[in-house]
């Protein structure tokens, strides 16, 4: 946190030597995205250098994973509130790009009915619920992403911070908010797709999902949604604004009596976190290809704080190594010893907590500065 | 039992509901230039009186010491004024018409009373500079500090509380680093940036040595005159050093008040609280 | 006798044919081996006739699909399927004695809908003479609402010499139940007098099918006089199914909030003290089930003394993993209750896994004691099953041990100073570090203990655990963290509000409906329904 004192201008492209990490991170991401398209689309698929489809899109997925450890760090590693709902908003804003693209489907689904989606023919729906309207088009869904999530967190957060719901307190709550999602998803009656959810997917704006180009265009997407979701939120937690978050989480109740509006500023932070975290979901439904309520599932957010904890939190881009990290580890776990996986996840719980306050990246941070 | 007995409350009939009752007047007799005005003010923990119909009224410009044992109520008075605890009964006004009551902690701030903690808080993981700067007048609403960027005549300000606190030379430091002494400092200075015309100061020389506690009550007393300055302090020297008027409390109300030499006189207070010595 | 003596010399020495010519039964029954599915009926009455001790046994286990014939010599057995395609055959006539065959040489007997309704009225018709009371009960149950001539004859008959009273009562009302049909309109009335009150459903049926009116909307019943007491009957009936329909709601209410205090008080214990949130609290709960599980697996021929066994050695097994966790793990972390959240969070993941290793990702079963299972029978409207009343009167139980615990032992009064102020317990020369320990192992013990009782009530698997954290929490959040008592109420309040809310909008949404409330009154008031009152210290 090297700010200039001399201009005290807050910019959103920071020179690399004031941010090293998350500059290389931001390097890496454009590289990234070009090296893989051109592997991908251009070199022939028995080169060694070709990068399968399956490969982009297990990627692409960790990348909108990645985004969404961003938010949880931006709410819990700044303003000190440790959500442990924050699947619901990823969840709300996968539902959201789900219904777009369950829309797209038309009438090649296995009942042929071009008005209805095939769960709702199945469980004999005779029209479309009213929220169902205007996710035909792409630009209402895309604004639904953000509204949905958004929404939630400004009801929930008002009510919450407003009370002064704080700490332990605040986390079960949001434990218990996605808790009810999930139970309310499950439900068929919600018009949601229940159990199943929404699935079968055929294509985005036109183009088939199944298409490697497609593929590639999300990866490449969801590379440039993180980057950017990096820079805001490098933006805004350079600000005074992000100041005052990290003194609310150190000494709340002394930003109180400087004259802050603590609920305030914990309400903005987490609606802009929670809508950033829809923008992870929607990313992350095209690629995997199904939202079902299972998203809501408290273990689910649990498991994403971890990411945050194992990269180091505070940092923002030890956020996004956490989480690229831990899901690497558990494709390769679930493959390999599936057995196994839980037992590492609970212990890369306890050891995180107990070993790592600063994350992975605190220690490189250590042995770089000794160096 | 609150949400029970804020149904019950809701339905006595005896009582008029709160945002129907007239407001009630002020009345100081002859005393215009109050800037604290405290008067029955009363509050209960589990039955347990903290504030026993209080009165305490400051004069603008005039520095009060307050004494008085544990327990007496003397934190719980600060978290009355500042908004932190909602008395059971009572009146608080700051100046001539805010009613303290009824406004936020942010929003009490911001009116001009300043508090210092009991135990020194700053910003830890903050410079010293941005300490300041956090608490600096100014708009603090959500966008405007979102945006905000420091102009010179700002700048200009944070160094002036930064020679006045002695900390020039750490502006860069982070405060979480700072010895227990200059976070006292620190904390000191957060205040003074914020400009206040009332200044609640909790024991503000725990922890300082001879030489800091000096300068400390020369700064003190320097900020009377032009703002108002309460210090509880148990520290008596240093009360002896800086007090004009003394008040001393016991068990949630004034149990005397006047100038150190009336108070070391008061047979009562010497029973209750100098008797030990 | 005589005839049997000679019928198992016999049988040993000839073929099984050869006494079938002794025995009627067993003449019979070989007549009903070879009889046609559409024949059958015939033959069962000529069972019914003989007047055989032995054809009871032979029906019931037509009844239930269990009555086999030997291909080789249309001889019928009892059997009983077991591993490896093998048949346990018993012979209903007690000539030949138990053996094991291979079920390949048998063919079951089969048995349709209608002859069902029959091979129960026949049994029904033949327990009616038994010695046992509690058979002639039931078999008065079965046949009540039957108004054929021939049961009411049977009934009469049964009457005369009847000397049990609840067995008199079942068979006056069936007598009742008879005369409704009776052309006489005297007769029909005084039944319906008789009746009234009576909550069997079978009378409510007959009172609704006399007051049933035609197409042409005319009553069936000609009476007006029988009509109208039949109409005030059946009201009443209705009142008091709506009364005890809703006794019996409380009732599930009870019984979900001693299951909620029982999971929650342990958290109460380890929150409440220490203001940490332990995430593993519903995995301690989980081996407490699982301990009793292993405890009937090492004690089979003792189930009725498994839960006596198993609630000590649970309460041992969980305050133990409690404690390790406590100081392996919780000790380091305190004053960060967030990390203690997610670090026990971990934990609670271990556990479960190391469960479904050990024992399987399946449920496991757990068996219930004689003593447990059945119901307390109040009427025949109402019947509380006896474990969920065990374990309401257990939860109780628990919880006034605890309370006392913590009021007049010195170990209570420690805790209590430990969760008030710290800093100074420790000053006054309590060992804080101890006193969590044990604190810690209380509570976890409570969270086994809540195990043996719920593995009477869910299905004891891995995931046991996670059902019951996030509802035990709410439970102490919504009672006042730090107060017992507040855990009391709020445990059967919620209990209550969630069985009341079920009927009306289905158990999901019961169950959503609840957890909103409690997110908006804890945001409305953060301290509970309790709260404990005090200077906050900054």
């Amino acid at each position: 946190m090297n700010i200039d004192n001399r201009t005290h201008r807050n910019p959103l492209f920071v020179p690399f030597a004031q941010d090293r990490w998350g500059n290389s991170l931001l390097l890496l991401l454009l590289v990234a995205s070009v090296a893989v398209a051109v592997c991908n689309l251009v070199v022939p698929e028995g080169s060694p250098l070709h990068v399968p489809t399956y490969v982009v899109t297990l990627v692409g997925k960790y990348l909108a994973f990645a985004l969404l450890a961003l938010s949880v760090d931006l709410i819990w590693g700044y303003a000190g509130i440790l959500s442990l709902g924050h699947g619901a908003f990823f969840a709300l804003g996968g539902y959201a790009m789900g219904m777009y693209l369950m829309r797209q489907i038309g009438d090649r689904g296995v009942y042929g009915n071009p008005e209805l989606p095939d769960f709702m023919v199945f469980l004999n729906w005779q029209e479309l619920p009213w929220y169902w309207y205007g996710f035909d088009q792409f630009w209402f869904a895309a604004l639904m992403v953000l509204l949905a999530p958004g929404l939630l967190a400004y009801v929930f957060g008002w009510l919450a911070f407003r009370s002064r719901v704080t700490g332990v307190y605040l986390s079960i709550i949001t434990q218990a908010l996605t808790y009810a999602l999930l139970l309310a998803f499950f439900r068929n009656e919600m018009g949601f797709g229940g159990n199943n959810g929404l699935t079968d997917f055929k294509d985005i704006l036109g183009f088939s999902l199944q298409d490697d180009g497609t593929r590639v265009t999300l990866f490449v997407l969801s590379a440039f949604a993180l980057a950017l979701g990096y820079i805001i939120c490098r933006w805004v937690t350079r600000s005074k604004f992000g100041r005052v978050l990290v003194a609310v989480r150190d000494a709340e109740n002394r930003t109180r009596f400087v004259g802050y509006r603590v609920e305030s500023y914990k309400l903005a932070v987490f609606v802009l976190s929670a809508c950033i975290a829809g923008i992870a979901g929607a990313l992350y439904v095209p690629q995997v290809g199904i939202i079902n309520p299972g998203e809501f599932s408290p273990l689910n957010s649990i498991e994403l704080v971890i990411w945050v904890a194992v990269g180091g939190r505070g940092t923002l881009y030890g956020a996004v190594v956490g989480a690229l990290l831990v899901n690497y580890l558990k494709t390769w776990f679930t493959g390999a010893f599936p057995e196994v996986w839980l037992f590492f996840l609970g212990a890369l719980f306890v050891l995180a907590t107990m070993f790592l306050p600063k994350g992975i990246v605190g220690i490189l941070q250590r042995k770089w500065s000794k160096n | 039992m609150s949400a029970l007995d804020g149904l019950r409350s809701a339905f006595q009939r005896d009582r008029v509901w709160e945002f129907l009752a007239p407001e009630r007047e002020v009345l100081v007799e002859g005393r215009n230039n109050l800037i604290l005005y405290v008067e029955d003010v009363t509050v209960s923990f589990d039955g347990f009186k903290a504030l026993n119909a209080l009165n305490l009224y400051i004069d603008r410009g005039e520095l009060r010491c307050i004494i008085g044992a544990n327990g007496a109520g003397k934190s719980t008075m600060m978290d009355v004024i500042t908004g932190k605890t909602r008395p059971d009964q009572g009146l608080v006004y700051f100046g001539q018409n805010i009613n303290l009551l009824k406004l936020s902690e942010p929003e009490i701030a911001s009116c001009g009373v300043g508090r210092k903690f009991q135990k020194p808080t700053v910003f830890e993981f903050h410079t010293v500079f941005h300490n300041l700067e956090l608490a600096m007048r100014g708009n603090k609403r959500v966008l405007p500090t979102l945006f905000a960027s420091l102009n010179s005549a700002q700048q200009d300000r944070i160094q002036d509380v930064l020679e006045i606190i002695g900390l020039s030379e750490l502006r860069d430091a982070m405060a979480g680093s700072l010895s227990h002494g200059q976070k006292q400092w620190l904390e000191i200075g957060v205040l003074l940036i914020q400009d206040p015309q009332l200044l609640l100061v909790d024991e503000p020389v725990a922890g300082m040595t001879p030489q800091e506690t000096e300068r400390t009550a020369e700064l003190l007393t320097s900020l009377a005159g032009e703002r108002s300055v309460v210090v509880v302090e148990h520290d008596m020297e240093f009360i002896r050093s800086i007090a004009k008027t003394v008040t001393v409390l016991h068990q949630g109300s004034v149990l005397a008040e006047g100038s150190m030499n009336q108070i070391q006189e008061n047979p009562q207070v010497r029973e209750v609280y100098l008797g030990g010595d | 006798m005589y005839r049997l003596i000679i019928a198992l010399v016999l049988g040993c020495l000839l073929y099984s044919g050869a006494h079938a010519a002794e025995d009627p039964l067993g003449y019979e029954l070989g007549v009903l081996a070879q009889t046609k599915l559409t024949k059958m009926p015939a033959q069962i009455d000529v069972l019914v006739a003989l007047d055989d001790d032995r054809v009871v046994a032979v029906l019931q286990a037509m009844l239930d699909g269990r009555l086999y014939r030997r291909k080789a010599d249309d001889t019928l057995f009892i059997g009983e399927p077991g591993e490896d395609k093998s048949l346990a055959i018993t012979d209903p006539l007690g000539v030949t004695g138990d053996s094991v065959a291979p079920a390949t040489d048998f063919k079951r007997i089969a048995v349709n809908n209608r002859m069902r309704g029959q091979l129960r009225l026949a049994i029904a018709q033949l327990n009616l003479r038994s010695d046992d009371e509690e058979q002639r009960f039931l078999a008065a149950q079965e046949l009540l609402g039957d108004t054929s001539p021939k049961v009411i004859a049977l009934l009469e008959a049964a009457s005369r010499s009847e000397s049990s009273g609840r067995v008199l009562a079942v068979l006056a009302d069936a007598r009742a139940l008879a005369a409704l049909q009776q052309d006489d309109a005297n007769l029909r009335y005084r039944a319906v007098e008789e009746l009234s009150g009576n909550l069997q459903p079978v009378v409510l049926n007959a009172l609704q099918a006399l007051v049933e009116e035609d197409a042409g909307g005319i009553p069936l019943e000609p009476d007006p006089a029988v009509l109208k007491r039949a109409r005030q009957a059946i009201a009443g009936i209705r009142q008091d199914a709506e009364f005890y329909s809703n006794v019996e709601t409380v009732f599930f209410g009870l019984s979900l909030g001693s299951v909620l205090l029982l999971s929650a008080i342990g958290l109460a214990i380890t929150f409440g003290v220490m203001g940490v949130i332990n995430m593993a609290h519903g995995e301690l709960i989980m081996l407490g089930a699982y301990t009793t599980y292993v405890v009937q697996l090492l004690m089979p021929n003792h189930l009725e003394y498994s839960l006596v066994v198993a609630v000590p050695l649970a309460f041992l097994v969980s305050g133990a993993v409690g404690i390790a966790i406590e100081r392996g793990v919780i000790r380091f972390l305190y004053g960060r209750p967030l990390e203690t959240l997610l670090a026990t969070f971990g934990i609670s993941l271990i556990l479960q896994q190391g469960v479904r290793t050990i024992f399987s990702p399946l449920n496991r079963s757990v068996a219930t004691p004689d003593w447990l299972s059945g119901a307390l029978e109040i009427n025949p409207l109402l019947s509380l099953t006896y474990n969920r009343l065990y374990i309401l009167v257990f939860s109780l139980v628990v919880f006034f041990l605890l309370v006392t615990l913590l009021k007049k032992t010195s170990l209570g009064l420690q805790f209590r100073a430990v969760a008030q102020n710290r800093a100074m317990a420790r000053a006054m020369g309590i060992r804080s570090a101890w006193v969590d320990a044990m604190t810690f192992g209380l509570g976890s013990g409570v969270a086994g203990i809540a195990g043996v009782a719920l593995s009477q009530l869910t299905n004891v698997g891995p995931n046991l655990g996670q059902a019951y954290i996030i509802d035990s929490f709410m439970v102490v959040v919504f009672g006042g963290v730090g107060n017992l008592w507040g855990t009391l109420v709020s445990a059967f309040g919620l209990g209550m509000a969630n069985k009341f809310i079920e009927p009306v909008a289905g158990a999901v949404l019961a169950k959503i409906l609840v957890l909103v409330f409690i997110i908006l009154f804890i945001q409305r008031y953060p301290r509970g329904l309790f709260p404990q009152q005090g200077r906050s210290v900054d």
